[in-house]
Formats: C-alpha cells, sequence, structure tokens
C-alpha cells in the first residue's frame, strides 16, 4: 500500500530536520523576522545542497526526481521549523514554468527565485533573496522587477508588487494548473508542519507550567482543547496524503482543495489552541510560538484560501455550482 | 485513487456489490429496536449469511471467508453504499466475536460463533450500571461462587443494554471478589437472557424505539463454561472488546460515506443557493474523505504489523462528530419540513432518525470526554489527575 512512508522518505525528513537545527532551528526564522537574511540564504545553500531545491525536478535536468508524496514529507519539515524563504516558489511552483537553464540553476540553489500569480498569489514573497522574480498567469510567465518590501503578518515574511520587466513567454495552461496544485500542496504541508509544532508547543508548555499548586496540563479544560487538536491534524494527514498521489489525475484538483482546506483549518486550530494554553507569554513577539501562530495566518491566506478551495470542491461535487474568484 | 488494489480484489468487491444489488429489501426494514424489526433484521442476518456475506473475514469454519481487512472494508463500503438493514447482530459479531477468538474457549466457539453469524443467537451488551458510565471500573454488579452447582450467581442492576429487549444472549462484567478494587476482581460472564432471575425492562429511546434496556439480575446463575476468560481477568478481556468498539470495526468509512453521498443528493434536489449550506455538504464530503483515506492508513499500518491502541479514541471522536454534522447538515437542507419524520425520508435519507441515532455517537462506547482524556495522557502525555479522577 501507498499509504506509509518509506524509509528513504523518514531519511528525507530527518536530514532536513538535522540541516535546519544545525543553523539553530528557529533562530533562522527569528533573524529573518529582524531583517536579517543571512541565515535564511545560508540554509537555502544547505537545502540546495541535500537536493530540497531539485526534489520535484526530473534527474534528467539536475534534480531529484521526488513525487509528491516526497514533496509534502519535506514541506512538512520546512513549516515544521518556521523555515524562511520563497520554498514553494522556487522549489514547487516555478521548475516546471521557466527555461532549462534556470531550472538547473534552481535545482542546485545557485538561483533563488519567487513569483506572484494575480488574483491567487498577489504578491511574491521575499523578493530580497532572489535573483529572479516572474509573474504567472494562467498561461503565460513573465520576468518581473519586484516592488518595495511590504510587512506580513508574519514578521519573517516579506511581500512585494511585481511589475513586467521583459517579454511574456506562453505556457501550457495544463502544466500551469499543475505547478499551481503542487506549490499549494507544499503549502499545505507546511501548514500541517507548523500546526504538528504548535501542538508540541503547547503539550510541552502545559507540561511545565504550574498555577494552583498543578502544571495546568492535568487540567482537562486544557486536555480537551489539545485533544481536539490532535483530532484535526490527524484527519488532515490522509488527505495530504491522498492528494499527493492525486496530483495531475482527474480528482487531483479538488483532492489537492481538500488538502488544503483541511490542513489550514486545523493549523488555525492548532495556532489558536497553543496560544491559549501559553497565555500571554504566547502572546509576545519574543516567544518563539509567534513564529508559528503568524505563519498559519500567512499560509492559510495564500495559495488560495479556504473560500476558494471549499468552492472549487462544490464545483466538482455539487452541480451547478460557481468557483469563486480564487482571492475571495 | 490508486489503492493498488489487486484483481482479486477489485473482483471481491464487485461480487458484493452485485449481490447486495440482488438482495437488498428495496424498502428499507422497520427499525430494528421495534418487534417486528428485529424480526425482519433477525432474517436479514440469515440471508446474508446464506449468501455468505455475514462476516467475511471470519475463519471459513465459523461461516466466514478468511477474507483480510482490505476485504473487509472494500465490503463494508459496498454494504453500506447499498443502503443495506442495519446489523443486529452487531454485538456479537463486532464485539463478543474478537474476544472469543481471543480468549475463549474451544467449547465456546463451537457453541456460539457459527449461531451468531445467520441470526439464530442475537447478543445484547450489559456493560454500564446505573452508577458506572464512562466510570465503567466502579461496576458493582456481583459474582458469587457456588462451587456445589459449578458456577456463579449474578445479582445486580445493569443498564443502557442495547438490543436487550430481545436478544437471545449477553455478555458483560461482574464483580467477582468482593475485596478488590477497581478494574481488579472482575469477571467477564456470558448468560442467556431468559435465565431465571433476569428482568429485562425496555427503556424507549429518544425516537421512541426500544434499543435498550435495564437488566436485573436476581440470583441468577450462570454455569462455569459461560465464563469467558479466567475469572478476575475480566477488565483486560473486556477491554479488547472496547479498543475494537471504539476502533475500526465499528464504524467503517462506508457509513460516512454513503450518508454523504445521500446528503449530496438532497442538495442537488433541494437548491439551495445559501453558500454556508453549500459549504457544510462541502465540509461532510472533506471529512468523509478524510475518514476513508485515513481509514486506507489504519489498514496498512496494520498490515504492517502496527496496532491502533489509543488513536482509536482519535477516531472516535472524529467520527462521531462527523456523523452529526452529516445530519444536522441534512435537517439544515430539509428546512422547515426537517421536522416532520416522514417528510425527512428524502434523498434515500431518513434525516430524522439518521440524526437521532447520530446524536449517540459522542456518548456510547466511551464518550468523546473519555476520549480526549486518553488522547491527551496516552497520546499527547500530558499528567492524569487534577480533576478528581482516582488512578487505574
Amino acid at each position: 500500500m501507498k499509504f506509509v512512508i518509506s524509509e528513504e522518505q523518514r531519511a528525507l525528513a530527518e536530514a532536513i530536520d538535522q540541516v535546519i537545527e544545525s543553523l539553530g532551528g528557529t533562530a533562522v526564522a527569528r533573524a529573518a523576522s529582524e531583517g536579517d537574511a543571512a541565515p535564511a540564504r545560508a540554509l537555502w545553500e544547505q537545502l540546495a545542497e541535500l537536493g530540497l531545491l531539485g526534489l520535484c525536478i526530473d534527474e534528467a535536468d539536475g534534480g531529484m526526481g521526488g513525487t509528491p508524496v516526497d514533496l509534502i514529507v519535506a514541506f512538512e519539515r520546512l513549516g515544521y521549523h518556521a523555515a524562511p524563504g520563497p520554498y514553494l516558489e522556487s522549489a514547487a511552483l516555478l521548475p516546471d514554468l521557466v527555461d532549462p537553464a534556470l531550472r538547473e540553476s534552481l535545482a542546485d540553489g545557485s538561483a533563488i527565485a519567487t513569483a506572484a500569480i494575480p488574483g491567487f498569489v498577489p504578491y511574491a514573497l521575499d523578493a530580497q533573496l532572489c535573483s529572479q522574480q516572474f509573474i504567472v498567469t494562467a498561461d503565460s510567465i513573465t520576468p518581473a522587477e519586484a516592488g518595495e518590501g511590504q510587512e506580513s503578518i508574519d514578521a519573517a515574511r516579506t511581500l512585494h508588487e511585481l511589475t513586467p520587466a521583459g517579454p511574456a513567454a506562453a505556457l501550457d495552461p495544463e502544466a500551469v494548473a499543475l505547478a499551481i496544485d503542487r506549490a499549494t500542496l507544499g503549502s499545505a504541508a507546511m501548514l500541517l508542519g507548523a500546526g504538528e509544532r504548535l501542538l508540541e508547543e503547547a503539550v510541552a508548555y502545559a507540561k511545565l507550567r504550574e498555577q494552583f499548586g498543578r502544571v495546568i496540563g492535568e487540567y482537562q479544560g486544557l486536555k480537551h482543547q489539545l485533544a481536539n487538536v490532535r483530532v484535526a491534524l490527524t484527519f488532515a494527514r490522509p488527505l495530504l496524503k491522498g492528494a499527493a498521489l492525486d496530483l495531475g489525475t482527474p480528482s487531483g484538483e479538488r483532492s489537492m482543495s481538500a488538502a488544503k482546506v483541511a490542513a489550514s483549518d486545523a493549523a488555525i486550530l492548532a495556532a489558536r489552541t497553543a496560544l491559549q494554553v501559553h497565555g500571554a507569554i504566547g502572546y509576545t513577539q519574543e516567544h518563539d510560538l509567534s513564529l508559528w501562530l503568524t505563519r498559519v495566518h500567512a499560509l492559510a491566506s495564500a495559495w488560495g484560501t479556504t473560500r476558494y478551495h471549499r468552492s472549487r470542491i462544490a464545483a466538482s461535487i455539487l452541480t451547478p455550482a460557481a468557483i469563486l474568484s480564487p482571492a475571495s | 485513487m490508486d489503492l493498488d488494489l489487486t484483481e482479486e480484489q477489485l473482483a471481491f468487491a464487485a461480487e458484493a456489490r452485485a449481490w447486495l444489488a440482488e438482495n437488498v429489501p428495496a424498502t428499507p426494514l422497520p427499525s430494528m429496536d421495534t418487534e417486528a424489526g428485529f424480526a425482519a433484521h433477525r432474517e436479514w442476518e440469515a440471508k446474508l449469511a446464506a449468501g455468505g456475506w455475514s462476516v467475511v473475514s471470519w475463519p471459513e469454519e465459523y461461516g466466514g471467508r478468511g477474507a483480510g481487512l482490505i476485504e473487509w472494508v472494500l465490503f463494508e463500503e459496498e454494504y453500506y453504499r447499498a443502503g443495506a438493514p442495519t446489523r443486529v447482530a452487531q454485538n456479537g459479531i463486532s464485539l463478543l466475536a474478537p474476544i472469543l477468538f481471543g480468549h475463549g474457549t474451544d467449547a465456546q466457539r463451537e457453541r456460539f460463533l457459527r449461531d451468531m453469524t445467520d441470526g439464530t443467537l442475537i447478543w445484547a451488551q450489559a456493560w454500564s450500571e446505573p452508577g458506572a458510565g464512562s466510570d465503567l471500573a466502579s461496576i458493582r454488579s456481583t459474582a458469587k461462587r457456588d462451587d456445589e452447582r459449578g458456577g456463579w450467581i449474578l445479582n445486580g442492576q445493569k443498564t443502557w443494554s442495547s438490543r436487550a429487549p430481545w436478544a437471545d444472549r449477553g455478555f458483560g462484567l461482574f464483580r467477582s471478589d468482593p475485596e478488590a478494587q477497581r478494574h481488579r476482581g472482575l469477571t467477564y460472564f456470558l448468560f442467556p437472557m431468559d435465565a431465571e432471575g433476569l428482568t429485562v425492562r425496555p427503556i424507549t429511546q429518544l425516537d421512541g424505539t426500544t434499543g435498550f434496556a435495564e437488566l436485573f439480575f436476581d440470583d441468577v446463575f450462570v454455569a462455569d463454561e459461560d465464563v469467558l476468560g479466567a475469572p478476575g481477568d475480566g477488565w483486560r478481556v473486556a477491554m479488547s472488546t472496547a479498543g475494537n468498539e471504539r476502533g475500526l470495526s465499528l464504524r467503517s468509512p462506508g457509513r460516512f460515506c454513503a450518508a454523504t453521498d445521500r446528503l449530496i443528493d438532497l442538495w442537488q434536489k433541494n437548491q439551495d443557493q445559501d453558500p454556508f449550506a453549500q459549504d457544510a455538504v462541502v465540509d461532510a464530503w472533506i471529512k468523509s474523505e478524510a475518514y476513508r483515506l485515513y481509514t486506507w492508513g489504519t489498514v496498512s499500518t496494520l498490515q504492517e504489523g502496527g496496532d491502533i491502541g489509543a488513536e482509536g479514541s482519535v477516531n472516535k471522536v472524529f467520527w462521531s462528530e462527523l456523523d452529526i454534522a452529516i445530519h444536522q447538515t441534512g435537517l439544515d437542507l430539509l428546512g422547515p419540513a426537517a421536522e416532520l419524520r416522514s417528510a425527512s425520508a428524502e434523498a434515500g435519507g431518513r434525516w430524522v432518525d439518521d440524526y437521532i441515532f447520530a446524536l449517540g455517537g459522542p456518548i456510547y462506547a466511551g464518550t468523546n470526554e473519555i476520549q480526549r482524556n486518553i488522547i491527551a495522557e496516552r497520546i499527547l502525555g500530558l499528567p492524569r489527575g487534577g480533576d478528581g479522577r482516582k488512578a487505574s
């Protein structure tokens, strides 16, 4: 059966963890949120060496030739560590949409690229780290210049408006749709990873923090909230796996949408609960919890809102039902 | 999605589908929790058994097909999709039989297993007592040794005993060592419902039927041959049932996928333009899909030698809430007519009855609060205590 994670996938996840932890774990996101991009660049280089940036690129083109299941395994770890940088854009969206030379440079990490998809992903992420920016539409790709960085709810993310700076190249709409679904799947995996980390942090805190003479994790009021997060994350996970196996098939779009909705809802529940368990200390920028609390909201609104994804499922299972505009 | 099913598995599912299409009653049977409905459901069990579909995963010598887990899940999907009757034999087949296979004597397996596959022997469960619900280990009904007759004398009261009004036999836990506390000193008994001294008082449920009953034991003699597992070891023996009830066996994904299909049909018929209603239908679909995929994942894990353990509690919270959400949405779509029990029989569903049935989900088989405690303590590793519960 395809439902069990393989040894190789487990090893990939562990290798990513080791790389990020060797650079200080959340210290990378923390530095990015304080305007220091150097650790994020160092992480990018090391993950490129590991092959992560070429995960979705064929071996013949210098990549790893990984499967969509490999993609969710890897991106879950990026979400777990709140790793900053345009990984979804460079590693999942753009490889199939750019020319072979750039594809190879993306795979080995010598180029970092970001993108905006008008009406869907309106702002390009972290252009300050990038050598290239692109505007992607349903059937074209255009090199672009990035405007001033704008603040995101997540201090480790910087958002840029793009303006065209070169001729548009035509693209196969099916290839674009598939690339967007692949990146969306990656965003769902990051949400799941962030949700798992939020739960872990909250559980660890509930075992330490004492009030009324006992650790707060003894109280059912918290236990049941944390159990609800466990339930939501546990049942989001198989939808991601299913979507990865379905990517590129006729039911691929709606499976993808189901995964994004479930991962967003579960991660937001995890964020709310983790904040409530931490109390006031969680409401500070100083505490690492803020890294995931804000990342979850950024990822839930990027790559298609839950409203958009629900409408895409409705259009598939109900007739008639209209797909909403992606930005709705 | 490609589940890597073999030709044989696909053929098995097709055979089940064809048999069900041929044999499932066109008009739904009356509720099994009425006298006439119980009898009709008993006959359905006989028909299922004659077709070889009653207990597909059991060994052939006991009337099964020796089918694997994957085949079992496939059969259940077909069963629910076909709108086949509720299994009146479920207590025996799903809860008791796994224990008989694991802890029973050869003689017990011979006496009971085959008869419970064809409706000859329907079981009632007798876990709860007036003072022992979520806190099941506080059972006070007693079993006193009777060496002269070679057996035990049962006294006390059981309640919420499902199928008891018309069942043939019952199973439950009794305190056989009055000195022992909580989980110790309990013994698992199998007793005939017409035993001398046993009084059955049916309880009318929320939907007006009598699915369960109170049982009063007044010096009921049970012979040694009707003790399941070792005397005093009843808790451990019973918990293998509880795990089963909470876990994979009781609620196959077929049930929720079929209910969601009916919900989608209902939405198509009513064409409710309310975007909130549309979202609720979509969410029912997403969660049914999640449950289906989760189940296949569990099957994979079990096949690779893993076990479910406390994950069964995660499962139970999810499906019981999903069941209510699906049927609540159905009632919402029906609008003002949803109140009428007859009018609610639309799009293949009996929405009022199904909704009332779903309301029991978060209560039986261990309330969802107990399940959340288990998730918090055994999966998340949070400490016990702080709420007055005694250590187990």
